[in-house]
This record gives structure tokens, sequence and C-alpha cells, in this order.
């Protein structure tokens, strides 16, 4: 079955011989890697906050050229198109507000009922009793098997006979309800939870429902969170089953929108610095989720494995 | 994805003990009730059965079903049989496309294992800081889009910053995206960017269960890092990397997302991956049936894999008692 290994950090360093050398290479090669991995990041800030002239006139000037937040007005549609074609947009008026209300009405949607109806499957695999019990749960896990990206295309063909092709619900519906993954590894944490407590609740005259609620819940908050996050991560990220499913600007989330843009192309050349400042919207709430919960998630990254 | 919260509710004891102990006290109380919870047990499970059934057990079905089928979208699936896989085996753009998908995984997964290997024991060995585990995850939180879009401009033949390098090196500009033999290489090591950060911290949460004795003890016998690495940290993370590496290569032959935004297939076709060529015969020339039967040999082509790879790394053992 399945092994959920814990990752308390050690605090303990291991005594180290003297071997600076080693030591400066290897933290020459971290060093690297961080420059690696945060520059985009400021490219992309740097280059929003451009001028498209400047741009081309400065390529290698480490900060903005001829600094201006024109690129995130042509962005966030307040700009006109024959102003927006002057700067060297495409004119095509893109809001990304509306974009971004649709893919957090989107993300919320999607991680608050999955969530909750992955939790209370969780509740019945683990604390409740009932007849087939092992037999569903294994069927779940098969689910897991399933490769995501598999089931896109006979889902699309399902949502336009439940004519909910470019709707917001449309993109919801699918990863609304549950994920095999979800639900299995909920179920880990309420296992772990002890008998005692739920009995405890039951003497006290709490119904199963109750127990739910009050004690199951409160007491595995801190996976709940951690697999919510992730959670609206992963749907805020989505690309290509929303670009199944949204056709106009009513469903159009950030990941299609930014797509579109891109696709825009002035005969000028691409509008980077619109482009760059479109990026970022999309981004900045993802890094600003992550950075309220960060310790959290990066110490409850494990591993999960399957046997 | 996989997540495994390390800190369960302080106030518990161990959840393994837990289970143990309370397997014969609630076979007790079933007694006692002389029932079990079968329609409080209904409710709860509803919907996610209900989503399990209508958005993945029948898609999955309908999937298979569709593959034998001719397929527009307006009029009904009409069955043809085999057709779909006489047809699929004797087009040069599958085999071609399957063929760029594999070239791809062979870099993408190539690259990141090594190199996200090479970060997570870097994290363990060198500091135990988590906010650098929280700085290597931060491209992660990017969508492929915004990935795809940031690469893209980096190196932009003309202004991007990557070929202004380049060329102020001396060297000739490089068309990165608009190259055929570049093209999957560059998308590759984009993807890569993305997601070696959360591949290194899987691994890493992997070294963090060797017991810190082992390494101690070979100090004591005067080994060096670099042998400690092959004769302890590999054997012994051998199950672990098993396990990632079919989750990464199962997820990186889906690639579609980075595609699309960049080169959108081309340039000459250099980039069009199984799942791209995949989406352009549903969505561009509505061949659901013929979509949808490259879809099962995706399928079949991952669960194969996915054996191979569990039998070949022996996942299932571990060194580790």
């Amino acid at each position: 079955m399945a092994t959920v290994t814990t990752t308390t950090s050690t605090t303990l360093r291991p005594v180290r011989r003297r071997f600076p050398f080693g030591r400066a290479a290897a933290w020459t090669v971290m060093g690297l890697i961080i420059l690696i991995t945060l520059l985009p990041f400021y490219w992309i800030l740097r280059t929003a906050l451009s001028t498209n002239a400047g741009l081309s006139a400065d390529p290698t000037n480490p900060l903005p050229v001829d600094l201006t937040t024109s690129g995130f007005q042509r962005a966030l549609g307040m700009q006109s198109a024959e102003e927006a074609v002057k700067q060297g947009g495409a004119g095509g008026g893109l809001d990304f507000w509306r974009y971004l209300l649709n893919s957090v009405l989107v993300s919320t949607l999607i991680t608050g009922c999955q969530i909750f109806f992955s939790a209370m499957a969780a509740y019945a695999f683990s604390r409740l009793r009932w007849r087939g019990r092992d037999k569903v749960f294994g069927l779940f896990l098969a689910g897991m098997m399933v490769p995501a990206i598999f089931t896109l295309l006979p889902n699309f063909v399902l949502i336009k006979q439940l004519h909910l092709i470019d709707t917001l619900l449309g993109i919801a519906l699918p990863t609304m309800f549950m994920t095999p993954f979800a639900v299995f590894f909920l179920r880990q944490f309420f296992m772990n939870i002890p008998q005692e407590v739920e009995e405890a609740a039951l003497l006290d005259g709490a119904g199963k429902i109750k127990i739910f609620f009050r004690v199951v819940l409160p007491m595995a908050s801190t996976p709940i969170i951690t697999l919510g996050v992730l959670t609206y991560i992963t749907s805020w990220n989505d690309y290509f089953w929303p670009l199944m499913v949204s056709y106009s600007d009513s469903s159009r989330v950030l990941t299609v929108a930014l797509a579109v843009f891109r696709a825009q192309t002035p005969a000028t050349g691409v509008d980077w610095s619109g482009l760059m400042a479109a990026t970022l919207i999309a981004a900045l709430p993802m890094l600003v989720l992550f950075a309220c919960f960060a310790r959290r998630i990066v110490s409850s990254i494990g591993f999960t494995g399957i046997k | 994805m996989t997540i495994a919260s390390s800190s369960p509710p302080s106030r518990l004891p161990a959840g393994g003990a837990a289970e143990a102990r309370s397997k014969p006290r609630t076979r007790r109380t079933e007694v006692g009730d002389n029932q079990g919870d079968g329609r409080l047990a209904a409710v709860f499970i509803a919907p996610a059965l209900l989503g399990f059934v209508v958005f993945l057990l029948w898609p999955t079905l309908r999937g298979i079903y569709l593959s034998f089928t001719r397929f527009n979208l307006l009029t009904p699936a009409e069955w043809v049989g085999l057709d779909n896989y006489v047809r699929m085996v004797n087009d040069p753009i599958f085999w071609d496309s399957l063929w760029v998908t594999v070239e791809y995984v062979v870099i993408n997964i190539g690259v990141q294992t090594v190199a996200a290997l090479a970060m997570a024991v870097l994290l363990q060995r060198l500091t135990q800081s988590a906010m650098l585990r929280g700085i290597v995850l931060t491209p992660y939180l990017m969508s492929n889009v915004v990935a795809g879009l940031v690469w893209l401009w980096i190196l932009d033949t003309q202004l991007g910053i990557g070929n202004e390098i380049i060329s102020a090196l001396g060297a000739d500009r490089i068309p990165f995206l608009a190259d055929e033999t570049w093209a999957i290489p560059t998308i590759a090591l984009i993807n890569v960017w993305r997601h070696v950060g959360y591949t290194a911290l899987l691994l890493f949460a992997g070294l963090q269960a060797i017991p810190n004795d082992m390494y101690e003890a070979a100090r004591v016998d005067g080994a060096s890092e670099w042998r400690m690495f092959w004769r302890i940290t590999m054997p012994l993370l051998r199950p672990v990397l098993a396990v990632v590496l079919i989750m990464t290569v199962i997820g990186s032959f889906q690639v579609f997302d980075t595609v699309a935004v960049t080169t959108a297939g081309g340039p000459a076709n250099a980039t069009n991956v199984l799942q791209y060529y995949i989406y352009g015969s549903a969505f561009g020339r509505f061949q659901f049936g013929y979509a949808s039967a490259m879809s099962v040999a995706l399928l079949v082509v991952l669960s194969a894999i996915t054996v191979l790879q569990y039998r070949l790394t022996r996942a299932g053992r571990t060194d580790l008692g």
C-alpha cells in the first residue's frame, strides 16, 4: 500500500572536516543555481517597466529603460487602441482585470469544493465502517494511474453535451468534486487521528457528522491547508483544459489570455513590455500566496510512494 | 504531484501505532452498535464518487471507445473498428511526433534528474536553510505558459538578453526557438527550469530519511564526500529516485503548454510533440476518433514505461532495512 515518509528536518548539522576548497566550490554552484532561478523574475519586472522603443534601443541595460507603466496600462485595457499601437502594442484591447477575476473564481471554486468533497470522502474511507469500503477505495487508487491528460478529450465532449462550453463552471467541473490524490492524501492524515479522540467526542454525545466538522477537520488543518494551496496553484496554472473549454472573454483565464496576447503580435514585433506586464499580473498572486505559506509548504513537500 | 505533510498534529502519537491500536477497538464498538455507518458513509462519499464516475471513470472508458470510431463532434460517433489504429501506424507524422516527444523526454528528464540530484545533495549537505528551499521552488509556482513566455523573451534572437550576451562574447546569435535543431532542447531546458526545484525537494525529502550516523561513520573511516555520495546516498535513495523518475517521465511525455506558446509545433514540425499533434487532430481537424486513438497509444506507452522502470530500478525494495 502506501507509505508517507515524514520529513522532519534534522537540526543536527553533520560535523565536517576542513575542506574549504570543496565547500567554496559547492557554494559557488549553489549561488549559480539561485541566480538562474531568480534572474528571469527580475527580467520580467525590468521589461514590464520599460518602453518597447527603449527595449530595442538598449537591450542590455540591466535597469528598466525609460521607466514607465505603459505596459501595465496596455495589459489592463486602460489605454486607447491608438495609444497602444503607438507604444508598440497590438491595440487588441485585452482586459487582464477580467481574466484575473476569472482565474480567481475558477481556482477558488475548484479548490474549495475539491478539498471539501475529498475530505468528506477521505473521512468515509478512514473513519466510517461500511461494506465495500476497501473495494471503492481501491477503485479510487486505480484512478490515480490514469494520466489526467487522457480524460481531457472525452471530458471536453461531455462538457459540450452539458452545454457548459465557454463557462467558468465548465472549466471547474471536472476537478471540482475530487482528485484521487486528494482523497488518498487526506485519508492518510485522518487515519492518524487517534480513535480515543473520536470516542471521547462520541461519549460527549457528538454525532459522526459533528465529529467530522469539530474534531477531524480542525485536527488535520495543516495538511488541508498545504493541499489547498497546492491545488490552488495547480488550477491557477492550468492551460490545456481552459484552452479547450474557453472561447471568449466571459470564461478566459490568465494562462489562456497570455497565449492570446502573445498571438496578437503587432507588425512592429512582439509587444514585450506589455506581454511581460501581463505575465507579471498572472504570476504575482501565486508568488504572494506562496510567500504566505512558504514555510509550511516547503517542509511538507515530501515523498509518497505507492507500492 | 506528491506531497506529504511533515507535521501531523503535534499532540498525536505516531500514526502507525495509533492505527494498530484502533482496529480491535473499532470492532468492539461495531459489535456494540451492531451496525456500520452505511447510510452516513453514502452521504459522505456521494460527491467524490459522482465526480470520480462522471469525470474520470466514464471519460476513460469513453476515450477508449472513441478511438474505435469516426467522430467529428457534430454528428454521432460512428464505429469504424481498428481504422484509426491502422491509420496511426501508417501515419509518418505520428511516428515523427512520437520521436520528437521521446527526444524531448530524454533531454528533459536526463538534465532535470542530474540537476535535481545535485541540488538536493547541496541543499542537504551544505545547509538546511528552508529559505533556500523556498527559492528553488519559485519557478514551480509559475505556469508553463509564463515560463515559456519569459524564456521566449530572454532567448529572443534580436533583443533577448541571452542572445545579447552570446553576441557580446563574440559568438553568433542562436535562434533558439526558431531553429529545427535547437527548438526541442531549448523547450526541454525551459521546462527543466520550471520543474527542477520541485524535483529537488522530493529528492531532498528522500535524503532526509537517510540516517545521519551513516555519514558520521563513513567520515570516521575517512571517506570523501564524493565516495559517500556513491556508496551511501545513491544506494539508499534508489527507491525514492525510482518513483520520482516514473512520475517525472510520465509528466514529461505530456508536454504541451510550453510548445503551444513558444513554437506552436514548428519550425517545420520540429516541436510537434505527441500531445500537440493530438490537440491539432481534435481541435484543428475535428478528428476526435483519431485523436483518441493516439491518446490510447500514449496511455499504453506510459503504462509500459511505468512497469519497465519499476522493474529495472526495483522500486519496491529498499536497502534501508
